[in-house]
């Protein structure tokens, strides 16, 4: 039984990994097919603010040669991954509360309303006039941005807590650590893993504008720059190497996670 | 191996209320129930189906503490095992993680769960994760999951309801000889009459309506006699006045 089990479970992995091949060529080509589209555009139009994809590699690989583009990259980094985590642990914790409590949910319902529709631009102009301009105040501002998305998402899981499981955990006197982390968590898993999926492009593009509009590095900050000089070449150039950041990190690290989360699921 | 408390259970339930909901009145459910589980002993229940028999186990285990009366264990916290009608067994855990959480780290009694398994016939399955085996399987981690903490007392609500014979009477033979090693008190419910005196020593029926209990009977049946299906069908008719 367990011998048939694993058989198949290989097996599913090698039509899997055929599978993700065929996906992988098929982007593959049709990122060509747009690089090709995007020269010909160039071409014709023939105009410095529409640099060539060549032009665009060479102004990165000059970025990466003066130590530049990692610097800045990694600023950026940081700041996403600090403000995510933040942002994850709270908002998570939040959606828990909400999600189990009536009471919790009925006082504080409007407030998330209120944060989910105030516009992110208003939030970190306001942490800059409050807090000035800070490492925290940057912080902060990306935080409070994506804390109500995800404490909506994690109530949602929280509401649809399977009580059996919660009645199990007390007869069988769990404590609350064992029950979180061996009861409530790994029901509420699918719904981190949609908040950290949406969470992650939601926080990268406010961290650019918390930059370009407070902080004197980072790739929001370099955009800024190149705004300034017009220089459309180099703005591609950092565009192009964080989206590849984050898809590294989405595949690199968010898929894998999730993968071992869904393991038991037949 | 953790000493079996020689305390009776005295349940006293005067009165057991569900409040109204959106299109129900509110609806008495239990009322002046008041009996006395001996230790050791194996007490099965039975009545109509809805009325109220899961309630009452709610209330013995403390998860429903909503409702007049008391429930007395003597001195001390029980440790009580509970065995539902559906597994519930965390599909995100292995086979042997499920059995040992009810356990503290470090507990010696973790370095048996192996003995264990292979008692309740699941060798092999340690590290299979619940939705990958059949009810019957899962129903046996259960079984396993109950036993492992030695409880003072065992509940079980129809735990092998909804499976094909064969293996409900191998999972009740498996009851037996788990008890048998250590006999520990259990109130078992039931639907199934010759289920119910099969495998107890005593019987209470409750009434459907606003169930009370209409009878507390002993079952008169040796060891040996539970496996003769001639003489536990005698016993069912004599106690159930059964054609």
């Amino acid at each position: 039984m367990l011998n048939y089990s694993t058989l198949r479970a290989s097996a599913a992995n090698v039509s899997m990994s055929n599978s993700a091949l065929v996906r992988l060529a098929w982007s593959l080509g049709s990122l060509l097919v747009f690089l090709i589209f995007w020269d010909v555009a160039a071409n014709i139009i023939d105009h410095r603010h529409l640099p060539r994809p060549l032009q665009v590699w060479q102004t990165l690989i000059e970025q990466i040669r003066t130590g530049d583009l990692l610097f800045h990259v990694g600023m950026t980094l940081g700041r996403v991954l600090v403000s995510f985590f933040v942002a994850m642990l709270i908002g998570g914790a939040l959606g828990l509360a909400l999600g189990r409590s009536k009471m919790a949910d009925l006082l504080f319902d409007s407030w998330l309303i209120f944060f989910l529709n105030l516009p992110a631009l208003v939030i970190i102009i306001l942490c800059y006039v409050w807090f000035g301009l800070t490492e925290t105040a940057a912080i902060l501002a990306v935080a409070i941005n994506k804390i109500p998305n995800v404490a909506v998402t994690v109530r949602e899981g929280a509401r649809s807590l399977s009580r059996d499981l919660n009645e199990m955990a007390e007869i069988y006197r769990f404590g609350w650590w064992k029950t979180l982390r061996h009861v409530t968590l790994p029901q509420l898993a699918p719904f981190f893993a949609a908040a950290a999926r949406s969470g992650l492009s939601l926080v990268w593009k406010i961290v650019l504008v918390v930059e370009l509009l407070g902080r004197s590095n980072g790739v929001g900050f370099q955009l800024h720059t190149a705004f300034q000089l017009f220089d459309v070449s180099m703005i591609l150039a950092y565009a192009v190497s964080f989206i590849l950041v984050i898809q590294v990190i989405e595949m690199g690290v968010l898929q894998p996670i999730e993968a071992r989360v869904n393991r038991w699921r037949r | 191996m953790a000493p079996v408390t020689d305390n009776p259970f005295h349940v006293r339930i005067a009165k057991k209320i569900y409040p109204p909901v959106a299109n129900r009145d509110a609806h008495l459910v239990l009322r002046d129930i008041d009996f006395v589980i001996e230790p050791r002993s194996f007490v099965v229940m039975t009545g109509p189906s809805g009325c109220g028999k899961s309630t009452l186990l709610n209330i013995i285990a403390g998860l429903d503490r909503d409702f007049e009366g008391r429930v007395d264990v003597g001195a001390g916290e029980p440790t009580i095992g509970y065995i539902f009608q559906s597994p519930r067994l965390l599909p995100w855990r292995t086979v042997e993680e499920n059995v040992a959480l009810p356990l503290p780290k470090g507990d010696a009694r973790r370095e048996r769960i192996p003995d264990l398994l292979a008692r309740v016939g699941l060798t092999g399955q340690a590290t299979a994760y619940p939705e990958r085996l059949s009810l019957g399987m899962q129903r046996r981690v259960a079984l396993a999951r109950g036993f492992v903490l030695e409880p003072d007392i065992l509940l079980m609500d129809e735990p092998f309801v909804s499976l094909d014979d064969p293996t409900a009477r191998d999972l009740r033979q498996l009851l037996i000889d788990l008890w048998n090693r250590r006999p520990t008190t259990v109130l078992f419910v039931t639907h199934d009459r010759h289920e119910a005196v099969m495998l107890g020593t005593r019987l209470l029926r409750l009434s459907g309506g606003s169930a009370t209990l209409v009878q507390d009977e002993a079952i008169r049946l040796s060891p040996g006699d539970r496996s003769d299906p001639d003489r536990v069908r005698a016993e069912q008719r004599r106690i159930f006045h059964d054609a």
